[in-house]
């Protein structure tokens, strides 16, 4: 609030000649802004300055919501909390089941595949980040999250939770960023099903609990009930992340591609928790850069 | 006489604050979907009763501000805020002397305005945010602006 009408329009006259000067100069300033925001660039760093400045106001904003949940957390039950506890323990079994083999596993996988070693696991660096607030509508499905510039997060950075993909960054601040869910209906996925191997794109539908696919032609091999992992094309994700299990295929025969939808593994509204990742550039289930895919494409 | 000094600029800060926190508090999705705009509330109960205090400018920066809040195009919501800013202080003697019931019908025009413009803009950059119940908000919109008037109305005195 540092500009005012000047001195002579502030007479008792009321209606300024300056109003219409002024309108017009800050709508001058809307359109040119408009512009430039859609065409990238300069003023990226401008937004992101903005962030920072809103980042309070977001917190406040959404502080009813985080002083209900931590009012619930602090006056759970001793038996809900076992209950979360033994739950927990359930899970950490499972896991350790499933990772005990992982070591012989990928020293066979090495010899399949003739490498010289062991590659160390694709990704390389995680950060955990909590959710601030979590907009699910049909036209917009986004999280904002309380790591931003200043813990290293970039825009289209993958981010995921304990089960699969949930998203990617969508725009930073220093402090917050914005995570564009797979299920907005604004984002698309290349995914590939892991049992086949047929590689597409998944698309997100604008309901926080279904992907479409369709653009898999009729003749493809996709069941029900395939899990869909990242593909690593798209320059994004990395190979091999879960993101859905397909729940519907339908072929109908005057259609060239099959109707295919899935549900997305990783679960959006209930986690409080995400992991941004960072892949390790150059491992083969890394995304591929625009570089490598040129490479690729010259050698036959 | 200095008239700087009874200009209200505390209390225009403060609700276009609270108005702001109003247009983007998380609600269920049904509620969201008929929310009025609050911030052009304000922003037309400050051009009626105080021109001078926010200007064309307070408009612009609560409609920035907005536009920073809901990941829009920036400018968006400012070029909004600023043409029914722009229409309500050029009209503002006329509405000052009007029933609350006159200057429902004339809040609920300008929060059709408002919707239209950010509507029209959304088009031409071709990312929508909003669904047809948009059209309903200006008429809850109207519906509220005797309650938020009187309570506005609080925060300043009326010379």
């Amino acid at each position: 609030m540092a500009v005012f009408g000047s001195g002579a329009s502030r007479s008792f006259g009321g209606r300024g000649p300056s109003f219409g000067f002024r309108f017009f100069c800050y709508a001058v300033l809307s359109v040119v802004l408009m512009f430039y925001d859609q065409r990238g660039g300069w003023l990226d760093t401008a937004r992101y300055g903005l962030q920072a400045a809103i980042y309070p106001l977001q917190l406040a904003v959404n502080s009813p919501s985080a002083a209900w949940r931590w009012l619930k957390e602090s006056f759970a039950t001793r038996e809900a909390l076992q209950a979360e506890v033994d739950g927990l323990r359930n899970q950490l079994r499972e896991q350790q089941l499933i990772t005990m083999r992982q070591a012989a596993l990928q020293a066979e996988n090495a010899t399949l595949r003739k490498l010289e070693g062991i590659q160390p696991e694709v990704i390389e660096k995680r950060l955990v980040g909590e959710v601030i607030s979590v907009e699910v509508s049909t036209l917009r499905q986004r999280l904002l999250v309380n790591r931003g510039g200043n813990s290293g997060v970039y825009k289209s950075q993958p981010v995921v939770t304990g089960e699969g993909v949930i998203g990617q960054v969508f725009r930073t601040g220093p402090f917050s960023s914005e995570i564009i869910l797979i299920t907005d209906a604004e984002h698309a996925l290349p995914v590939t099903v892991l049992r086949s191997g047929v590689r597409t794109i998944a698309l997100g539908t604008g309901r926080s609990t279904s992907l479409e696919l369709p653009y898999v032609p009729q003749n493809y091999d996709v069941k029900v009930g395939d899990v869909l992992v990242t593909s690593g094309l798209g320059q994004v994700f990395p190979y091999g992340l879960p993101v859905g299990r397909v729940t519907k295929v339908t072929r109908d025969p005057a259609e060239p591609l099959a109707q295919i939808q899935a549900v997305p593994i990783a679960q959006i509204e209930s986690d409080r928790e995400v992991l941004f990742i960072w892949s390790r550039p150059g491992h083969p289930s890394a995304p591929a850069s625009p570089q490598e895919l040129a490479v690729e494409a010259k050698t036959p | 006489m200095n008239f700087a000094r009874r200009e209200p600029r505390w209390a225009v800060t403060f609700t276009l604050l609270l108005g702001l926190v109003l247009s983007v508090l998380p609600l269920p999705d049904w509620l969201s979907a008929v929310r009025p705009s609050f911030i052009a509330l304000v922003i037309v109960y400050w051009s009626i009763y105080a021109p001078h205090a926010g200007g064309i400018f307070g408009a612009f920066a609560a409609g920035l501000a907005l536009d920073v809040f809901k990941g829009e195009v920036l400018g968006q919501n400012a070029l909004a805020a600023i043409t029914v800013a722009y229409v309500a202080m050029t009209l503002h003697q006329r509405l000052r002397n009007q029933t609350l019931i006159q200057q429902s019908l004339f809040s609920f025009a300008m929060l059709w305005v408002y919707e239209v413009i950010v509507w029209g803009i959304e088009g031409w950059i071709g990312h929508k945010t909003s669904t047809p119940w948009r059209w309903l908000q200006p008429m809850i919109g109207g519906m509220l602006w005797p309650f938020i008037a009187m309570l506005m109305s609080r925060t300043h005195s009326r010379s």
